[in-house]
C-alpha cells in the first residue's frame, strides 16, 4: 500500500526588537540570569502591559512579504496554563482574530513550484528558560516577554523535504525583512511539526501527533523521516495512531512520547483585557509596503533578468541578503557578472564559511575585490595571486596593490624570465620529456605544473603556455639527451 | 453548554490548581449553574447583527515606542522567591 504524509508546521520567531513585546526591559540574549526583567514580565499583580509598536510593524511586513491578509482588527487573548516558565499563569498570544491570515509563501520542489498556504500569523510574548538539574529546576525569566510570531502553515506539504524547503524560504524572508536573526541553534526561529499519514488517494486526514522544538534544518528532515515512517509501521500492523506530542531524540535519531503528567491541553482562551485592541488603517499598511525591502524571489527575478546569470549562481548568490547586496557593490564597480559571480561562489564564500563569519565582520570592502580583477586584468597578478591574496585581504582590509608588493606576488610575464624556468624544467625531467615527444600529450600540464612550483606560482599561466608550447615544437626526441 | 456537575467543577478547579473536600465541591456545583443559568438569559436576545464585544473598552491602540528601559535589580527580582539559586528562581523538577 503507498502512503503519503501530510505536514503542517508551526514556526515561531523571535523578533529583533530592543526591548520586550509589553515592557521595556532588554531582549539581549545571553546575559545574566534574571536580570532583564520587571514586574511586568515577572508577572506581579497589577502591572499594566503595553504594547511595543514595532512587533505590530514587524507583523505587519511578514504578512505582506507572505501574501497575507492583514487583518485591521485584531485582538490579543490569554491562553491559560501552568508552568514555572510562565510566571503569569497565561501567556498573551492571538486567538480569534490574528493581526494576518490567509497567506502563501512559494517553494521550489523536485516537481517544480508548489504554493503553501499559512493560515495564520500572531504576536505573542516568549516564555522563560528552565534548566533541569537533579531534583530541582532554575528559571530564568530574562526570555520571558520576548516578542515572537508565530506562523502556522496550512497541512500543505507531503515531504520531509518539502518542509524543509518551507522552512527555509520563510527564514529567508524573516532575514530579508530584518525582523528576526533567524538563529535556530539559540532559539530565534523554532519549529513544531504536526504530521499524520494517509493512503495515497485518501482525501480524509489520518491522526497527527505533533513533533516540538526542532532546532536544525537536518534534524527536522529526520525528524520527519523517523516519524513518518513509525506510523506507517502502525498503521500497516493493523494499530492506530495516538495522537501526541513527540520530541525528537536528535543523538538516536527516534521520536519519543512527551512525558507529560498533565492534563489534556485546555487552554480557555479569552479576551485579554488588559490590551487594547489594535486597529490598522490603510494608509499605516501602505506606508509599510512602501518601505518593504526587496524579498528573496523579487531579488531572484530581477539577477535573472537585470545579470543572465544561471539558476545555480543566482541561488547562492542571492541566499543571504548581505552577500547579495555585496555583490551588487562589487559589479557596480566593476561590471563582469560572471566573473565576480565565480570568484565569490569558488574563493570568496569557502574563506567567510571556513572563518564561520559574515562579510560585515571581516575588514572586507568591494573596491578592494574590484581591485584584484583589475590586477588580473592587467597581467600584474594570475589566480593563485588572486587566491593566495584574499585571506589578508579579509583579515587585514589593507589593498590588493599593496599585498601584492607585501607578498611578492606580483605575477611573472617576463618571457625570458619564463624561457630560463623552462629550460631548467625539460632538463630535469628528461624521461617525461621523451614521453611527451613519443605522443604522450597529456603531460604537458605536467610541465606547467612545474614551472608553477618553481616560480613559487606567479608564472602568468597564458604567457608560460605560449613559450611551453613554442620550446616543445622545436625540441626532437634526439634532441633530449644533449640538451 | 455543558452540563455543570461536580466533575467539570473538579476538573476546572484541576486547571486552576485548586482542590476543594466534597462539600466545597457541591457548593461550587449550585454556585456555577447559579452563575451560568443567570447568563444564559442573554440567549434571549437576537443578536445576528451584532459583531462580538472582544473588548469593553473603546480605546485602540494603545502603544509604546521599542525603548530599553532600566529592569529591576536582580536582588529585587528575587526578593520574594520562596528558593533561589545562584540568581536563578529555584522550583520543584519539572519534566520535559
Amino acid at each position: 500500500m503507498e502512503f503519503e504524509a501530510v505536514i503542517g508546521l508551526e514556526v515561531h520567531a523571535q523578533l529583533l526588537t530592543k526591548s520586550k513585546i509589553f515592557c521595556g526591559c532588554s531582549t539581549q540574549f545571553g546575559s545574566t540570569p534574571n536580570s532583564q526583567t520587571c514586574p511586568v514580565c515577572l508577572g506581579m499583580p497589577g502591572v499594566l502591559p503595553v504594547l511595543n509598536r514595532k512587533v505590530v510593524d514587524f507583523a505587519i511586513m511578514l504578512g505582506l512579504a507572505t501574501n497575507s491578509t492583514i487583518n485591521k482588527n485584531s485582538y490579543f487573548a490569554r491562553k491559560n496554563y501552568f508552568y514555572p516558565d510562565l510566571p503569569k499563569g497565561y501567556q498573551i498570544s492571538q486567538y480569534e482574530l490574528p493581526i494576518c491570515s490567509n497567506g502563501h509563501l512559494i517553494i521550489k520542489t523536485k516537481d517544480g513550484e508548489k504554493k503553501i498556504g499559512i493560515t495564520r500569523i500572531h504576536m505573542e510574548e516568549d516564555a522563560g528558560k528552565l534548566i533541569h538539574e537533579g531534583t530541582y529546576s532554575l528559571v530564568d525569566l530574562n526570555r520571558t516577554g520576548t516578542p515572537l510570531l508565530e506562523i502556522v502553515s496550512e497541512p500543505d506539504m507531503r515531504s520531509p523535504e518539502e518542509a524543509v524547503a518551507y522552512l527555509k524560504e520563510l527564514r529567508q524572508i524573516l532575514l530579508y525583512l530584518g525582523i528576526c536573526d533567524g538563529n535556530m541553534e539559540e532559539g530565534s526561529f523554532r519549529c513544531d511539526a504536526n504530521v499524520s499519514v494517509r493512503k495515497k488517494g485518501d482525501n480524509k486526514l489520518g491522526i497527527k501527533t505533533e513533533l516540538k522544538n526542532i532546532n536544525s534544518f537536518r534534524f527536522i528532515q529526520r525528524a520527519l523521516e523517523y516519524e513518518i515512517e513509525r506510523q506507517i509501521d502502525i498503521i500497516e500492523s493493523g494499530n492506530t495512531i495516538i495522537q501526541e506530542t513527540r520530541l525528537f531524540d536528535s543523538s538516536k535519531g527516534i521520536t519519543i512520547p512527551m512525558r507529560s503528567k498533565e492534563e489534556a491541553h485546555d487552554y480557555r482562551y479569552f479576551p485579554e483585557p488588559d490590551l487594547m485592541p489594535v486597529f490598522i488603517d490603510d494608509a499605516h499598511i501602505e506606508n509599510i509596503k512602501n518601505f518593504l525591502p526587496e524579498l528573496p524571489y523579487q531579488k531572484i527575478l530581477r539577477f535573472r533578468e537585470q545579470y543572465g546569470l544561471p539558476e545555480y549562481d543566482i541561488d547562492i548568490l542571492t541566499n543571504e541578503k548581505e552577500v547579495a547586496d555585496f555583490y551588487e557593490k562589487c559589479l557596480s564597480l566593476y561590471n563582469n557578472p560572471k566573473a565576480l559571480s565565480n570568484f565569490f561562489m569558488t574563493e570568496l564564500l569557502k574563506e567567510l564559511n571556513e572563518r564561520k563569519c559574515k562579510i560585515g565582520d571581516t575588514k572586507l570592502n568591494a573596491e578592494n575585490i574590484v581591485e584584484i580583477f583589475k590586477l588580473l586584468d592587467e597581467q600584474k597578478l594570475n589566480y593563485n595571486g588572486a587566491k593566495a591574496l584574499l585571506p589578508k585581504i579579509i583579515d587585514t582590509g589593507k589593498s590588493p596593490s599593496i599585498l601584492l608588493e607585501e607578498m611578492g606576488l606580483m605575477q611573472i610575464s617576463d618571457t625570458s624570465t619564463l624561457e630560463s624556468v623552462i629550460i631548467e624544467v625539460l632538463k630535469s625531467n628528461k624521461k617525461e620529456l621523451k614521453e611527451y615527444l613519443s605522443g604522450k600529450d597529456k603531460l604537458f600540464a605536467f610541465f606547467v605544473g612545474q614551472v608553477m612550483k618553481k616560480t613559487g606560482g606567479k608564472a602568468n599561466p597564458k604567457i608560460l603556455q605560449e613559450l611551453l608550447k613554442e620550446k616543445l615544437a622545436k625540441i626532437s626526441i634526439d634532441d633530449v639527451d644533449n640538451l | 453548554m455543558a452540563e455543570i456537575n461536580k466533575d467539570l467543577v473538579k476538573y476546572i478547579a484541576a486547571l486552576a490548581r485548586l482542590e476543594f473536600d466534597e462539600e466545597e465541591l457541591d457548593d461550587f456545583t449550585e454556585k456555577f449553574k447559579n452563575i451560568l443559568d443567570y447568563v444564559e438569559q442573554l440567549k434571549e436576545l437576537n443578536v445576528d447583527n451584532v459583531a462580538p464585544t472582544y473588548h469593553i473598552n473603546f480605546n485602540y491602540n494603545a502603544m509604546r515606542e521599542d525603548e530599553v528601559r532600566e529592569s529591576l535589580e536582580i536582588s529585587q527580582v528575587l526578593r520574594n522567591a520562596p528558593d533561589k539559586k545562584e540568581g536563578f528562581f529555584k522550583v520543584p523538577r519539572v519534566l520535559e
